[in-house]
């Protein structure tokens, strides 16, 4: 009798799920401490035994902290820019190394095998833009960046470890796209030839050819700067969010011309940050109107307003963690806080 | 042929003797078979039916012979010898009685023969037939015409305008129009006919035929075919036309007036006639007195009557009348305008803006804004409808659209299917591929716009706020969280009451806010709440004071019968008001509390889903609280009611200002029904049946029902042991006057009042006859 009641109130409150809106969920948990606006996030959840999550996060006083998602504490910090911004971080060998970006022009490579935290390495970044790097593993230890040249209009792509350039993307005489604002290697199968998706300061997104260094297309999908965007190869459809009130999905075609499949519109201007999760099925984007918003990938479909800060937020990060359920999503802010979210993992 | 006649007398004699004298026979004859020579299956009729009644022998042969006459075409044959016969010289007698039979036959059948009535002369069966036999006549006569002699047709119009006059044009006019139309299509002598058949109808019948006419016409121009110009010719027909179906009686469909105006708008020589009833429907409309008096549905008929000759007029008929039609516009304006009925000051909006339309081709024309309704939408298609001639050529558009579209899907027959399955592939796998993703979205309600000042903290803050210097955002902010301070602070408020309520009541939209007027109320409703007593005697005796304007007089009375309202509401001792708005946009306090809201929908949902066997637990008690309205209520109530009948330099209840009364009175009744079952309700409702009889012959309706919900809330507020002991007398007096008013008051919602009204004191007489035994 009793397991009848139970189950007869859980299938109320199987169809009130189906039937309502329900108010949008709280947090998983915060993590507080970095004590300066979080600029950048990155997780790293696969691949050891046990699993041992963690999450980078790159903040404007410029540490890069290892946070244990387990316990929720920091279990490292690491100083490697002087104090100036960090935005951009990225593993690189698993987890044994990192490339951290920051505003002292300085992209750092740390090693962080066996518990140590050094800088081997950097490259210097002659550009002063806010352009964040992309990183693409071509092959077994060989990967590719891009990242903001000297000139002001131009990309350059390295090979790293040797730090060899590949080529440098300069836009035809004339073309006035301003800088580069964000960037996204990317390759259509394992071994490919790889490409790079562009977002520049006129609004425009352009889809460079690295074998032969020219650009293949050219969308002028927004009227401000492109602020971020990403790009799912398997269905070859991207998505970009400037300081308009527009989020703006492009589709790229067989002849390798990007054209505007939708464009949704959105309550307040401002989007810093748009990333696809893994598996391809939503996507978020952090917002300068306080609010992380998230979209079903497949038609643009909004899903969720996740107001919980109370500043900027900067950006926003999926886990790759291997069980689906698992997955997270994190998203620093000016706040000074990171929040981490549980959302649509249920498959 | 011609020997028909004397025939059909003797038939005609010994119908009405056997009619006459038959049926005092027929009870006596015994029920027996007669064996009938004709072979009409009669007998069975007649052996099926009861064996109480039987027609006798007599009758029924009778009935036979008429019946057969009826079938063989008899009545056009005999039509046709009293027209060749009319021609020549006619006995009135004989004519009058046929003229009596052919129309009345059934009704002397069925008043004879009761149940065993043949379907032949059922009147919707025979007036038909009767029709069809008209037309036959006709035909006769049109060869006889053309034949080179002389015919006349008057005989046929009497049959037609007795017919009509006794309430079967439907039947006959249903057959006679659609032939007549046909006829007449290309035919003049038909058409002639057609005109003289409906001239010749005597006076005292005409109206019945011409009603006929015009309703049965399928469209103007047919109409014109077949009255031609009697309106012209014809006194009785004109004042059918012009006056009796426009102005005397409103019941005519749209369609028919359509017909009515367009058959005056066709012929030049009726046109005269078009303007001069424009001239009289504008004056209808324009005078105050029939805007007062008449009811909507008249009013609705006239503006339908008057866009319709407005779409006929052509413009030279304009110009030569632009200054009349201005001044009628003008006056029949401003006496709409002051209607305090919505529904009359659309329709003078209406009516004048298509007015201003048609007479300033030039300069500005009248714009006002009200909603769009069904109502609005179909008077503006009757101007709209005759100013665009009808389009003939519509059809080979078509036919050249649809060749193009042929050709062009011919060009590419490769291609298009191709790129057709194409699509529906894709459709298809996007489809399927979404069922994986279909995430159901989290309510996304509270994603508004970000606002970046913050609201004030405390209510003086707000005051400042309000009347300080112009910070339009924080001023909205402000105006958007005023209701839930004031709700939270209560001891704050109570000590700036009234200065808020004074902010309130003068403030003024700064900027454009969609809710301003919403937000306004709320807050002053909720400062009224918190401090009664002194906002309500501020409130009250500003309603009477200089300088106010009409919109804020109202804004006090609705403050004050909303305040009422939720005074009166038992609440839930401790909780907040249920009804407080959120503000998800403005964030006062950082704590979500949506764990909470969940707990809470879980709850609800188990609870309205989960079946219990055990009644009556789970029903949610009542909740028993004072009635905080109680102790409040006359300070609500008098001063409202006191200074009424005192005109002001600015405001005067009693005179122009009665759209105020009305609302005044309706609050007043609002108030009285909230005050149900306390101590002060029978002085109340002693004070506004005095007020009632002071005004009970006011002209506006509007007024006038809401002195009748004043009786209504009267009636059911104040304890009926009162009622009978201090207002007996005025209850009476009230009585008489609501008979009178349920009968005679030209506003249909005021006679169903009244009538409730009533309905209410009957109970009550009731209650009152059961109580002692």
């Amino acid at each position: 009798m009793k397991s009848k009641v139970a189950s007869l109130i859980f299938l109320s409150y199987f169809w009130m799920i189906a039937a309502m809106a329900l108010p949008p969920p709280d947090p998983e948990f915060v993590l507080r401490g970095t004590a300066a606006p979080v600029h950048t996030l990155h997780f790293s959840c696969r691949g050891q035994e046990p699993e041992f999550p963690i999450l980078f996060s790159g903040s404007a006083n410029g540490l890069v902290q290892i946070w244990n998602l387990k316990t929720h504490r920091v279990d490292k910090t690491m100083d490697g820019h002087g104090g100036k911004s960090v935005y951009w971080v990225e593993t690189i060998h698993g987890r044994d190394g990192l490339l951290s970006q920051g505003r002292d022009q300085k992209i750092c490579l740390w090693d962080l095998a066996e518990g140590r935290n050094v800088v081997t390495d950097s490259i210097s970044v002659d550009s002063v833009g806010f352009c964040r790097c992309s990183l693409l593993k071509v092959a077994q230890d060989r990967w590719l960046i891009a990242m903001p040249a000297n000139d002001p209009d131009e990309v350059q792509v390295l090979e790293l470890p040797s730090k060899t350039s590949v080529c440098t993307l300069k836009p035809e005489a004339g073309a006035k796209l301003g800088m580069p604002m964000c960037l996204k290697l990317w390759q259509p199968g394992f071994g490919a030839c790889p490409f790079l998706m562009a977002g520049y300061e006129d609004g425009s997104v352009i889809l460079w050819n690295l074998s032969m260094g020219k650009m293949l297309s050219r969308l002028a999908c927004h009227q401000e700067p492109v602020m971020s965007l990403d790009f799912d190869s398997e269905k070859a459809k991207g998505v970009s969010g400037s300081s308009e009130k527009v989020l703006s999905v492009w589709s790229l075609d067989e002849q390798q011309n990007l054209k505007v499949h939708k464009t949704h519109e959105l309550i307040n201007s401002g989007i810093s940050d748009v990333t696809i999760r893994q598996d391809r099925k939503i996507l978020a984007t952090a917002g300068w109107d306080y609010r992380i918003r998230i979209f079903g990938w497949k038609k643009v479909k909004p899903l969720a307003v996740l107001d919980y800060h109370t500043a900027t937020v900067h950006c926003v990060a999926f886990s790759d963690h291997s069980r689906p359920s698992e997955r997270l999503l994190a998203a620093g802010s000016n706040d000074q806080r990171i929040s981490i979210w549980s959302l649509y993992n249920r498959t | 042929m011609s020997d028909l006649l004397p025939v059909v007398q003797s038939i005609l004699y010994r119908m009405n003797k056997a009619l006459g004298t038959g049926m005092k026979s027929t009870q006596r004859f015994l029920p027996s078979t007669p064996s009938f020579p004709c072979s009409w299956d009669r007998s069975c009729q007649c052996n099926s039916s009861s064996c109480l009644k039987v027609p006798s022998f007599c009758l029924v042969k009778i009935v036979d012979i008429l019946e057969q006459f009826l079938r063989e075409g008899g009545l056009s044959a005999l039509m046709w010898e009293v027209c060749q016969q009319q021609a020549q010289a006619a006995s009135p007698e004989l004519q009058e009685t046929l003229l009596n039979k052919v129309v009345c036959l059934p009704d002397h059948l069925s008043n004879k023969l009761q149940g065993e009535n043949l379907p032949i002369f059922l009147p919707q069966n025979y007036f038909p037939l009767l029709g069809t036999e008209i037309i036959q006549v006709l035909q006769r006569i049109s060869d006889s015409l053309r034949g080179g002699l002389d015919c006349s047709i008057s005989f046929v119009s009497q049959v037609l305008g007795k017919v009509c006059v006794h309430g079967r044009r439907k039947e006959i006019l249903s057959t006679l129009v659609p032939c007549l139309t046909d006829l007449t299509k290309s035919d003049c002598i038909w058409q002639r006919m057609c005109w003289r058949l409906v001239e010749c109808v005597p006076d005292r019948w005409m109206e019945a035929v011409v009603c006929g006419f015009v309703q049965t016409a399928p469209g103007a121009d047919v109409l014109s075919r077949l009255l031609g110009n009697l309106v012209v010719k014809n006194k009785k027909a004109q004042f059918v036309v012009t006056q009796k179906l426009l102005l005397l009686q409103y019941s005519c469909p749209t369609a028919m007036l359509q017909n009515l105006l367009g058959y005056l708008a066709l012929d030049n020589s009726r046109r005269f006639l078009l303007i001069k009833v424009l001239q009289e429907l504008m004056e209808t409309w324009a005078s105050s007195s029939a805007v007062k008096h008449s009811p909507v549905e008249q009013q609705l008929y006239i503006s339908k009557a008057i866009l319709i000759c407005l779409s006929h007029l052509k413009d030279v008929e304009i110009d030569s009348h632009r200054q009349e039609l201005f001044t009628c516009m003008m006056e029949g304006m401003k006496c709409h305008l002051d209607s305090n009925l919505p529904r009359i000051r659309c329709l003078g909006m209406i009516v004048a803006e298509s007015i201003s339309s048609r007479i300033n081709t030039d300069g500005p024309i009248l714009k006002f804004q009200y909603e769009e309704d069904d109502e609005t939408r179909e008077l503006k298609s009757l101007l709209t409808q005759m100013l665009s001639p009808p389009s003939v050529i519509s059809p080979p558009d078509e036919g050249k659209d649809s060749p193009s579209a042929v050709t062009e899907a011919e060009l590419k027959p490769g291609r298009k299917p191709l790129a057709a399955a194409c699509a529906v592939s894709e459709e298809g796998s996007d489809s399927e591929l979404d069922s994986d993703d279909d995430f159901i979205p989290y309510d996304m309600s509270a994603d508004k716009e970000l606002k970046k000042t913050k609201a004030p903290l405390y209510i003086r803050d707000c005051i400042e706020v309000l009347t300080g210097p112009e910070d339009m955002d924080k001023w909205e902010a402000t105006m958007r969280v005023l209701e839930t301070l004031i709700q939270r602070n209560t001891a704050a408020t109570q000590e700036v009451s009234v200065e808020l309520a004074k902010v309130l009541l003068h403030l003024e939209e700064k900027t454009y806010i969609d809710d301003f007027v919403e937000l306004r109320q709320k807050a002053l409703v909720t400062v009224t709440i918190t401090d009664p007593i002194p906002v309500a005697q501020y409130l009250t005796s500003q309603f009477y004071s200089m300088n106010y304007s009409l919109r804020q007089r109202m804004d006090i009375l609705d403050v004050l019968a909303l305040a009422a309202q939720e005074l009166s509401r038992p609440k839930a001792p401790g909780k907040n008001k249920p009804s407080s708005i959120q503000t998800p946009c403005i964030q006062i306090l950082p704590g979500s509390d949506s764990s909470k809201d969940w707990r809470k929908i879980v709850d609800e949902r188990i609870k309205s889903k989960t079946r219990r066997f055990a009644k009556g637990q789970s029903q949610v008690e009542l909740v028993c609280a004072p009635n905080k309205f109680s102790s409040v209520a006359g300070h609500f109530f008098f001063p409202l009611i006191q200074n009424f009948d005192r005109p002001l330099v600015t405001f005067d209840l009693l005179g122009d200002d009665h759209f105020v009364l009305g609302r005044l009175a309706h609050t007043l009744a609002i108030l009285l029904y909230f005050a149900v079952n306390t101590v002060v309700a029978a002085a109340m409702g002693k004070a506004l049946l005095e007020f009632v009889w002071a005004l009970r012959f006011h002209t506006d309706s509007y007024v006038r029902q809401g002195l009748l919900s004043c009786i209504s809330s009267t009636l059911l507020s104040v304890p009926s042991d009162r009622l009978l002991e201090d207002v007996t007398e005025e209850l009476v007096e009230t009585q008489a006057w609501l008979a009178d008013v349920a009968e005679k008051d030209p506003d249909g919602d005021c006679r169903r009042l009244a009538l409730q009204n009533l309905l209410l004191m009957e109970n009550l007489k009731k209650k009152l006859e059961t109580a002692p035994s």
